[in-house]
C-alpha cells in the first residue's frame, strides 16, 4: 500500500513540479538517493534548499517528516567541518546538545563556533509546512488526515486540490473523503463560470461549519462584483444554515457547561443531603470537608510525583477517608451533644469550619495550591469545528453521577442505608428495636463528609484549592439541598443540574455574576413559595 | 463552701439585682453613659502627656465596638426573643452604612483626586457622564438618613412578609437569610452598580460641616453613638417587656399554640423583623463615618455570623447580654489580632463550639446560675426552656 501510495505520489509530484520551471525539477526516472541530497544541504543557498527540500520530499517521503520539522523549527544545524546535519537542542543550562537527525540518539556537546544553521525564510518555512502537511495527508492515521484537510482548507489552491484528489483515489475514510469533497466545492465556487455548478457546490457546502467554508460564503455575499444573483442568493441561504447550525452548537455548549456546572453543584451537595437532609444536621462546616478533600489530592500528587496519571484514583479513596474520619470526630465531639438543637449545631458547626480554614492556612499556607491535572483529564473532544467538550469537566460530570448512584445505592440497598433510615424517621422506634443509633449517627455523618472529601477531588481539577474553597460553596450547596427539598435525594440531582443550567443560560445576558444573584433571589423567593422544595417529602417521614 | 457563699452573699444579691429586669439594665445605661463621657472629656481637656488621656484611636474603636453592641442587640431581639435566627443581618447594618456612605461621598464635593464637583472619583474613574438616579439628593443629609432607612426597613419588610407568610422557619429561614446577604455582597462588589465596587466608599472629609478627623467630631460621634445605644436598647426592653413582647416569646416559644389563640404571628414577626432591621441601619449609619469606610466585604455572611456569636457569648434573650456579649468579643477580636493574628480565627471558632455546647445562654446564662432562685422568681419561663430557647416546633422544622 505504502509503496502505491509512494508511487502515485511521485507521479503527482512530477507533474505539479513541471510549471515551476525550475531545472531541478525535471522528471527524474528515479528519484536521487535521499543521503546524496541531504549532503548537498549545508552551505545551501534558500533557493537550493527549497529545491532540495522538494526533491527529499520526493525521495523520502514520510521519512522525511522528523527532519522537514526541525527545520520548520530552526533547529537543523551541521558541523562545519564534516558537513553533518545534526539537530541542535539548548539544554537547562544553556549547552548547545547534539542530537542525531532519524535516529534520535545524542550526540554530545557542541560548541557553537563548530556548527552552523541550515538557515530557513519564511517561503521556506511555508513550503516546508504544505510538506507536511502532505505527508500528513498520504501517511497519517485518520486524524491526522483529517488535520491536514482542514489546514489546506484555509489556502485552497489548484495544487492542494489535485493532492486531495489524489489522496482520496487512494482510498481515505468516509469522513476524510467528504472533507476532500467539500474542498473541491470550495475550489469549484470561487472558479466555475457555470451557475448550475456553483449551486451544486454551495449545496455541498451548506450547513459545514468549517471556519474557511463561512469565510467564502461570507466574501462572496458581501462582495459587490458578483453578478450571478442566484448564487449569492443561494449563498446567503447557506450561510444562515450555517449560523442556524451554529446557535444550535452554541446552546448545546451553554447546556454542557450547564450541566457541568451542574455536577459541581451536585458534587458539592450531595454529602449535604445526608448529613442535612437525612439526619438533619446543619453542617455548615461541609465545605471544609470539601477543601479538605482538595488538599488531600495536592497531598497525594506531591507523594507521587512520578504517577500523576494515577494520584487522582489514589486521592478519592484517600480523601473520603480523610475527611470521613473527620466527620466522625466532628460528630462525635461536638455535634452528638447537640442533639435537636439544629441552630446550635449550626453555629458550632461553623466554629470548626473557621478552625479548619485557619489549620490549613497555617499547616500549608494561605496561598493557593497546585493541583496538577492528568494527562487523560486535559484536552478536549471536539465534536465538530465549534463544539468542543473538554475532558475534565465530561469527565466529572460522569463522575458526580456515579457518586450519586453509589450514594443512592448505599441508602437504598446497605444495612447501613437500612439504618440510616429508621433513625431518621424514628429515632426511638429504631433505638427499641436495636439499632445503635449513636453508631448509625457517626456512621452517617462520617459518610456525608467522606463523600465531600471526593467532590473535593473532583473540584481540584476546576477551581483553585485554597483554605477559602469550602466557604464558596457552602451557600450553593445549601440552596441545592433545601430547592430539592430536603431528605430527597433525587431533588439533590434535579436541583443542582436545573441551578447549573439555569446560571449558564442566564449568563451571556447578564454575566456571571449578576446570573448568580439573579439564580440566587429567584431561589430565595422559591423557597417562600414552596418552603419544602421541589419535592417535598410526604407523609409521616415530613414531620 | 458554704462559708465562701455567705461570705459572698451581697455580691449575689448585686447579681440578681442586676437580672432584674428594671433596675439592673438602667444600671448598664448609667455605666455606658459615664465611661463614654469620661473618655471624652479625657480625650478633649486633658492634654496628650497625661496618663489619664484617652486617645482619638480608642475613642473611635470604642465608637466601633458601641456600633456593634447595637448591632447585635438588633439580632438579640428577632432571635433570642422570637426565635428567629438571622445570618443576615450584616446586610441591614450595611445598606445603613452604605446609605451614610452615600452622603459622606456627596460631601466631598470637588475635594476628591478628579476634582469633579458632582461625581465621586470612583464614577470619574469608570468614566460616568452624570450621577445615577439613585445618587440624587443624597447630598442632603436628612434624605440621605430617610434613605439608609427605609430601603433596610423595606427590605426586611418585603423578606419578612414573603418569609414568615409561607412559614418559613428555623434553619430554612437562617439559610435564606445568609444567601440574602451573600447576593447583596455579589452585587455590591459590581462596579456597575454605582456603590464603588470594590473598594466601596472612602476617603470621606466632613459629616453636616464637621471635619471627620477632627477630635472633636470623633468624641461627638461616639457621644451620639451611645445615646442612640441608650435609647434604642430603652425601647427594645419597653417593647420586650410589653404585652407585644408576651406575645413574641410564646411566638418563640410555641408558634402553633400561639396562632391557634388567635394571634396573627406572622405580623408580630414582620414588624419585629423591620424593628430589628432598622436598628441594625442605624448602627451602620453610625459605623461608617467612625471607621471611614464602607465596602461589599460588609455583606460577607462571615460577619452577619460573627454577629450571632456575639449575641450567644453575650446571652441571647437578655439584651443586656448582646451589648456585653459585642463589648467583649470585640476586644478580644482586636487584642488578638493585634498580638497573634493567626491565632483569632481558632479562637473564634473554639468560641462558637464551646459557647453553643457548653454555654447555651451565655455569660447571661451563668450569671444566671450564681443566682438562679432569684432569676427563676423573675423570669418563670425562662427557666423551663431546656432547649434554650428553641421550641420543638422549630426544631422539627
Amino acid at each position: 500500500m505504502k509503496v502505491l501510495l509512494l508511487k502515485l505520489w511521485m507521479a503527482v509530484a512530477a507533474v505539479l513540479l513541471l510549471p515551476t520551471g525550475s531545472p531541478l525539477a525535471q522528471p527524474e526516472p528515479t528519484a536521487p538517493a535521499v543521503g546524496s541530497v541531504l549532503q548537498q544541504l549545508p552551505g545551501a543557498s534558500l533557493k537550493k534548499t527549497g529545491d532540495l527540500v522538494r526533491q527529499l520530499e520526493q525521495a523520502g517521503g514520510a521519512e522525511m517528516r522528523p527532519l522537514f520539522e526541525v527545520m520548520l523549527a530552526g533547529d537543523l544545524y551541521y558541523v562545519k567541518e564534516s558537513g553533518q546535519l545534526l539537530q541542535i537542542q539548548k539544554n537547562s543550562d544553556g549547552a548547545r546538545m547534539g542530537i542525531s537527525l532519524f535516529e534520535g540518539k545524542s550526540l554530545g556537546e557542541f560548541n557553537s563556533r563548530d556548527i552552523k544553521k541550515v538557515r530557513v525564510n519564511n517561503r521556506l518555512r511555508s513550503q516546508l509546512r504544505d510538506a507536511i502537511a502532505r505527508i500528513e495527508l498520504l501517511h497519517g492515521d485518520e486524524a491526522a488526515q483529517i488535520a491536514a484537510v482542514l489546514a489546506m482548507l484555509d489556502d485552497l489552491n489548484e495544487q492542494n486540490l489535485r493532492l486531495l484528489q489524489t489522496a482520496q483515489q487512494a482510498g481515505v475514510s468516509a469522513e476524510v473523503s467528504t472533507l476532500i469533497e467539500l474542498a473541491e466545492a470550495m475550489v469549484q465556487l470561487r472558479t466555475s463560470t457555470d451557475t448550475a455548478d456553483r449551486l451544486a457546490a454551495i449545496e455541498v457546502m451548506q450547513g459545514r461549519l468549517e471556519t474557511p467554508v463561512r469565510n467564502q460564503l461570507q466574501r462572496l455575499v458581501n462582495s459587490d462584483s458578483e453578478q450571478d444573483v442566484a448564487v449569492v442568493a443561494a449563498a446567503q441561504k447557506a450561510l444562515d444554515k450555517i449560523s442556524g447550525r451554529m446557535e444550535f452548537y452554541g446552546q448545546m455548549e451553554q447546556l454542557f457547561f450547564g450541566l457541568s456546572l451542574g455536577s459541581v453543584l451536585l458534587l458539592a451537595a450531595i454529602g449535604l443531603a445526608i448529613t442535612f437532609g437525612v439526619m438533619g444536621v446543619i453542617n455548615m462546616a461541609h465545605g471544609e470537608m470539601i477543601m479538605l478533600g482538595a488538599y488531600t489530592t495536592y497531598v497525594i500528587q506531591q507523594l507521587m510525583p512520578n504517577a500523576i496519571g494515577y494520584s487522582l484514583l489514589v486521592a478519592v479513596p484517600a480523601a473520603f477517608l480523610v475527611s470521613g474520619s473527620v466527620g466522625v470526630l466532628i460528630e462525635r465531639g461536638v455535634i452528638r451533644h447537640l442533639q435537636g438543637r439544629p441552630l446550635e449545631t449550626l453555629l458550632a458547626t461553623f466554629g470548626i469550619s473557621l478552625i479548619l480554614q485557619q489549620a490549613v492556612r497555617s499547616i500549608f499556607s494561605p496561598l493557593n495550591m497546585q493541583v496538577v491535572t492528568p494527562e487523560w483529564m486535559s484536552g478536549s473532544l471536539a465534536i465538530n469545528p465549534v463544539f468542543s467538550i473538554t475532558y475534565n469537566r465530561l469527565y466529572i460530570l460522569l463522575f458526580s453521577l456515579a457518586v450519586f448512584a453509589a450514594l443512592v445505592a448505599i441508602l437504598k440497598k446497605s444495612s447501613l442505608g437500612l439504618n440510616v433510615r429508621a433513625v431518621s424517621q424514628n429515632r426511638d422506634m429504631a433505638k427499641a428495636m436495636g439499632v445503635r443509633t449513636e453508631m448509625v449517627d457517626a456512621m452517617t455523618f462520617g459518610l456525608g463528609s467522606g463523600i465531600a472529601g471526593v467532590a473535593g477531588v473532583a473540584l481540584s481539577q476546576l477551581t483553585n484549592v485554597g483554605p477559602n474553597l469550602g466557604q464558596s460553596y457552602i451557600i450553593d450547596s445549601f440552596m441545592v439541598v433545601v430547592f430539592g427539598g430536603v431528605g430527597n435525594m433525587l431533588g439533590t440531582l434535579v436541583g443542582g443540574f436545573s441551578l447549573g443550567v439555569a446560571n449558564k443560560f442566564l449568563e451571556p445576558a447578564t454575566g456571571a455574576v449578576l446570573a448568580n444573584i439573579i439564580v440566587l433571589v429567584c431561589l430565595i423567593l422559591f423557597i417562600q413559595k414552596r418552603p419544602k422544595g421541589l419535592f417535598p417529602q410526604r407523609g409521616r417521614a415530613a414531620e | 463552701m458554704s462559708t465562701v457563699k455567705t461570705a459572698a452573699q451581697p455580691l449575689y444579691r448585686w447579681f440578681a439585682e442586676f437580672r432584674q429586669p428594671g433596675r439592673g439594665t438602667s444600671w448598664l445605661v448609667g455605666v455606658l453613659l459615664v465611661v463614654t463621657l469620661a473618655m471624652s472629656a479625657a480625650n478633649l481637656l486633658l492634654p496628650p502627656e497625661s496618663p489619664l488621656y484617652v486617645s482619638t484611636y480608642t475613642i473611635t474603636l470604642m465608637g466601633k465596638y458601641l456600633c456593634f453592641a447595637m448591632l447585635a442587640m438588633a439580632v438579640d431581639i428577632i432571635w433570642g426573643y422570637c426565635g428567629i435566627l438571622s445570618l443576615g443581618h450584616g446586610a441591614f447594618f450595611a445598606l445603613g452604612g452604605y446609605g451614610m456612605g452615600m452622603y459622606l461621598m456627596r460631601q466631598i464635593g470637588d475635594r476628591g483626586v478628579y476634582g469633579n464637583p458632582d461625581l465621586p472619583d470612583f464614577m470619574v474613574f469608570l468614566n460616568w457622564q452624570e450621577l445615577p438616579w439613585y445618587w440624587f439628593g443624597m447630598d442632603q443629609f436628612w434624605f440621605a438618613v430617610l434613605v439608609a432607612l427605609a430601603i433596610p426597613g423595606l427590605l426586611a419588610f418585603v423578606f419578612g412578609w414573603l418569609a414568615f407568610r409561607s412559614r418559613v422557619t428555623g434553619v430554612y429561614l437562617s439559610i435564606m437569610t445568609q444567601a440574602l446577604t451573600y447576593a447583596l455582597m455579589l452585587a455590591f462588589f459590581r462596579n456597575e452598580m454605582g456603590f464603588g465596587g470594590n473598594n466601596g466608599l472612602t476617603d470621606f472629609k466632613d459629616i453636616l460641616g464637621f471635619d471627620l478627623q477632627a477630635d472633636s467630631t470623633r468624641v461627638a460621634l461616639l457621644l451620639v453613638t451611645t445615646l442612640l445605644l441608650v435609647i434604642a436598647f430603652l425601647t427594645s426592653r419597653a417593647i420586650v417587656q410589653s404585652r407585644l413582647g408576651r406575645v413574641i416569646v410564646a411566638v418563640r416559644d410555641s408558634e402553633a399554640r400561639a396562632r391557634f389563640l388567635g394571634y396573627r404571628t406572622e405580623r408580630y414577626k414582620v414588624w419585629l423583623f423591620v424593628y430589628s432591621a432598622l436598628i441594625a441601619a442605624v448602627a451602620g449609619m453610625l459605623y461608617v463615618p467612625q471607621v471611614g469606610i464602607i465596602n461589599p466585604g460588609e455583606f460577607s455572611p462571615l460577619n452577619s455570623i460573627e454577629v450571632v456569636v456575639w449575641v450567644a457569648v453575650g446571652g441571647r434573650g437578655t439584651l443586656y447580654g448582646a451589648i456585653v456579649g459585642a463589648l467583649l468579643v470585640n476586644y478580644a477580636k482586636t487584642r488578638f489580632t493585634a498580638l497573634m493574628p493567626d491565632a483569632w480565627l481558632f479562637a473564634l471558632g473554639a468560641l462558637f463550639v464551646v459557647v453553643t455546647v457548653y454555654l447555651p445562654r451565655g455569660l447571661a446564662g451563668l450569671f444566671d446560675r450564681f443566682t438562679s432562685k432569684n432569676a427563676e422568681t423573675a423570669w418563670p419561663e425562662r427557666a423551663k426552656e431546656s432547649n434554650g430557647g428553641l421550641s420543638t416546633a422549630e426544631v422539627s422544622a
